[in-house]
Parts: C-alpha cells; structure tokens; sequence
C-alpha cells in the first residue's frame, strides 16, 4: 500500500531519469545560461542552451536536487533538443498545465515529461517540477 | 502525580486528522506547534465576550481587554523568571523581536564595533545584525562550531574582546538541536561589557527557561512554537536597557505627550509597543503558559528527552542515515536534523507525508549552517510532548520502507 503511494508520484521512469539523468553536463561555447535557485530547499539548477538561428540545438543542465527536479530537467532537455523558440516556449506552458492538473494538455507532445503529471496533487513539489523549465523559459527570453 | 499522556493528545483538535487517509503524526514542531483546546478556547472567548481596544477606552469592555492584556503579560514574566513585567516587550515573533533590538540597539554601535554571531544561527538572528553592522560599518563575526555541532567555546573565548559589543546566539539550534551553555557564554560576554541577546525560540516551549538566572540582556521567543496563536512573541529585556534605550516605532500608545515638532514617550512597557498590539494573541500565549504550566515544565523535559533518546537509538540503527549534531543526549533537544544516504530530504519529506508524517525539509532558515555541514539540505524530526514512541515507530518504519522504495 505504501509503495504504491509514491509510486503514483514516483513512477518507474522518473525514478530512471532521476537515477542515470539525460543531458547532465555543462555545455562549452553555450548561447544562454540560466542559474536559478529553489529557495525552499536551496537547490541550485543551472540551464545552458545553444541556438542556431531559433533552434534549440543543445540543452544541458547542471545542478543538485530532488528526484522529481533532477528526472524533470533531464525529461526538459531531452525534449527540448531540435524545437524552435516558439515551439519550446509552446511546450513550456504546456508543461506548467499539467503539472497543475489541467487535463486538456496535448501529452503526447510533451513525451516523457508527461510522467510528472502526478505533481499537479502534491502542490508544494510543483516547484520542483518547474524549476528546470522556469530557467530555459527565462533563458530565452533574454535571447529577445 | 502521574501524567496521562495519551489523554493530553484529546486536547488537541488537530490530532484528530487524517492525512492521506493516516492518524496525522505532526513532528515539524520546531516549525509550530500545534493548539491545545483551552487555547483556542482563550482567544474565542475575548472575541466573544470582551473584544475592544486596550487602555484607550473608559468603557467597561476596554477596561476588561485592558486587565487581560496585562494579565498575560505579567503571567509571561513571571514564566520566564523576568524580574518585572514591564520588562516583557509583546512581538509579533522571535523574528520581529531580534529585528526591533537591532534598530533599538543601532545608537549603541559605532564603526569599528564588533557583532559576535555563532555558525548555528537562524537567518533571523543573523540578517537584522548583518544590516545593523553594514549601517554602522561594525563588524560582524561568527564562532566556529565544533566537529559534533557544538558552540567552539575556545573560538568564543578568542573572538571576545574590548570592541565586541553584541553577542547574539540562539539556546537551542533549529537544526542539531544543541543545547547551548547560555550562563557561560552570557558571563564571558558580561566581561567585556558586551550586551547579550539570546534567541530562546526552540528553549521556552520545551523547558524552564530563568532569564535572571541566565543573566541575559536581552531574550527572545515566539508564542506559536509553545501552542499559542502565530503573530504573538516575546522580547525580554533588563530593565535598565529598556529604560536607557530609544524606541524604533512609533505612533500610538507608545506616547506621553506629542507636540508639533517633537514628542515624550510612555514609560515601559508600552514605550516599545506602537499602535494597537496584538491582543488576543496575548491572551492566546498566556493560556499556552497555564496549559504548560499545568503539565510542568519540568514533567515536559523529562518526557522529551526519553521520548527523543528512544528516537536516536532507533535512527542511529538505519543503514545510511546520516545524523547532523551532537551525540552527547544530555545537551540534545528533541531536534534531530538527517539525510539518508541517496535520497534528497524533499523525496523523503513527500513519502513520509504520504503517511500523514509531518517533517521538515530543506534549509531551516540556516544556510550558513548548511554550509558548514557540506549539505544543501536536511531533513528534519522535532518532537513535541504530544508524541508517543508508536508514532516514532511508525515514523522509523517509513523511513526504512522508503529508503527500500528509492534504492530498488
């Protein structure tokens, strides 16, 4: 029964994220970085990006945190790598609606991140799940 | 006379919950504790009955707010060992305490002046005196603790001198739980004329605390880590400080008589409470201190500290958890900060509330600690006497089913 508690918020693939995370290095020669705190716990997430004209060519993070921060930030990059600006900032906002419970989000477009869906019933993690998406958004729109 | 614990739990509403479908087992009370009947009872009863602003009105109903107000004041004093109860300041809080004494204390520091902090302090005995120094170009400086998370006395000693005039630290740590020598400290300070403040917040709710006795200038602690309402706390202070001292806020009540260009201030205590003070968060505290006062205080340390010994026995028995603080018990409060080994103490504190546990997460308001301890965070136990050793059962239970649930 306890098990099964966590693993609604826990599945299977944010614990693999999480374990063996996608992505996590820094960057040379990026085109934005961000480094945003969680103030509520400390943890740092720094978010390095390179565009080719408004493609997301790479995108990379580093930093220490929770589970549930660490499997969203490898699941964001992973997903981010090839998306235009526009489409990128599409799937930001898509993803701030699904962690909140909005059930209309398009899932399928937001692949693996869409595992995070259980966050929207545990409100004080929601920050969590955002932290990494906060900063590329915040990236980017330093690039205007 | 024998106490019955269990039936000390009926008195608290809040016990009743259930979290996530479990008995709530509330273990953040160094974050708050939570409200015995008799004290919400207090604060409804003076919205019901005796509502009205203190000392301004004639009328019967002021007058009885009035008395109460000052009853709870005298009942504060008397619990912490004050000499008079003008020396009791009403706060909002720990937090508002130590800011007012930095601006009331602004005059008395000048350039060159050094503020002595210790490594295990709250941000809110750190900030209020980290802008005082910048204001004043003095200096602030901060005791090293020892490998086990004790004050460094001999760094204490040697960071002492003629130029220290502030010595702040906190009697308890929010975080390891340390117990710190507060007499010692206070007369090491008193030789070099330094003013000693304390932060008693996680001290008063848990044992006798004797402001006389500790000799202490200045003491502060907040009425809702010892089951009164939030928004209500204490700054103690010796009289002839208080007497010395400038008010920081101004405005009304706090006056003797206003002209256009300057004005005389009320005697003490109401010198340092501007405007309409918090009144049923008084009453709220002073029938926290009669329930306290009723269980005794020395009765609530003795049952804490088994409670807490069979606690860390249990913990230090976990394979990868790692515990923050001392392990000499006879300096130790119910706080106990830790981290097992592989999961970040914000997936802990999730999988516990999901089995109604309430803990902490995080920095505790202490980074500069956290520094010290190489961690970004921690989490944290702190008991409170209406726990029982089945709910540390429990409690240990889960941490093992959880540390089984991120390992697998």
């Amino acid at each position: 029964m306890r098990s099964k508690r966590l693993e609604m918020l826990y599945r299977t693939l944010i614990k693999e994220h999480s374990n063996n995370p996608k992505n996590k290095r820094t960057l040379e020669n990026a085109t934005g970085e961000i480094e945003l705190f969680n103030p509520s716990c400390g943890d740092l997430m720094i978010i390095q990006f390179k565009l080719d004209h408004d493609i997301l060519t790479e995108v990379c993070f580093e930093g220490q945190g929770c589970a549930i921060s660490m499997a969203s930030a490898s699941m964001m990059t992973e997903l981010m790598q090839g998306k235009s600006i526009n489409e990128a900032k599409d799937l930001i906002g898509q993803f701030y609606q699904l962690v909140q419970g909005n059930k209309e989000v398009d899932t399928k477009l937001l692949k693996d991140a869409v595992y995070l869906e259980g966050v929207s019933k545990f409100p004080t993690r929601i920050r969590c799940a955002t932290l990494s998406w906060h900063a590329l958004e915040q990236g980017l729109k330093e690039q205007e | 006379m024998i106490t019955n614990w269990e039936k000390i739990r009926t008195d608290f509403p809040i016990l009743k919950r259930e979290i996530n479908d479990q008995s709530l087992i509330y273990m953040d009370n160094a974050a708050t504790t939570q409200k015995p009947r008799p004290v919400i009872d207090a604060i409804c009863d003076f919205y019901e009955n005796y509502n009205a602003n203190v000392y301004r009105g004639v009328h019967t109903l002021s007058g009885e707010a009035t008395t109460v107000y000052e009853n709870s004041r005298e009942k504060v004093a008397d619990f912490i060992g004050a000499k008079e109860k003008e020396e009791v300041i009403f706060t909002k809080g720990t937090t508002n305490s130590l800011n007012y004494l930095a601006q009331m204390l602004s005059l008395e520091v000048k350039a060159g002046d050094e503020i002595l902090l210790t490594y295990m302090e709250h941000h809110s005995n750190i900030i209020p005196w980290q802008q005082l120094a910048k204001r004043k170009k003095a200096k602030l400086i901060y005791v090293e603790l020892t490998d086990e998370g004790k004050i460094d006395l001999s760094d204490y000693k040697n960071k002492l001198n003629k130029r220290t005039k502030i010595v702040s630290f906190t009697h308890v740590s929010n975080i390891l739980g340390t117990i710190n020598p507060v007499l010692e400290m206070t007369e090491l300070a008193h030789e070099m004329n330094a003013i000693v403040i304390v932060d008693g917040a996680q001290a008063v709710p848990h044992f006798k605390v004797n402001v006389q006795e500790l000799n202490v200038d200045f003491y502060a602690f907040s009425g809702h880590k010892m089951l009164g309402p939030t928004g209500i706390g204490v700054l103690y202070g010796k009289k002839k400080w208080l007497t010395s001292l400038e008010p920081a806020e101004f405005g009304g009540e706090m006056i003797e008589l206003v002209k256009e260009q300057e004005s005389t201030w009320a005697n003490l205590p109401n010198k340092f409470e501007a405007g309409t003070p918090n009144i049923s968060g008084a009453i709220g505290l002073a029938a926290a201190i009669d329930y306290l006062e009723n269980i005794g205080m020395d009765n609530i340390k003795n049952y804490e500290e088994e409670l807490f010994i069979y606690l860390y026995e249990k913990l230090i028995n976990i394979n990868g958890l790692e515990i923050y603080g001392p392990d000499d018990l006879t300096a130790h409060s119910g706080v106990i900060s830790f981290n097992l080994e592989g999961i970040h103490p914000h997936d802990l504190a999730t999988a516990l509330d999901l089995e109604g546990i309430a803990i902490r997460a995080g920095h505790h308001c202490g980074q500069l600690l956290m520094h010290k301890l190489n961690v970004v965070a921690t989490s944290r136990i702190s008991l409170y006497f209406y726990n029982t050793k089945e709910e540390v059962d429990q409690v240990i239970q889960t941490l093992e089913q959880t540390k089984e649930f991120f390992s697998a």
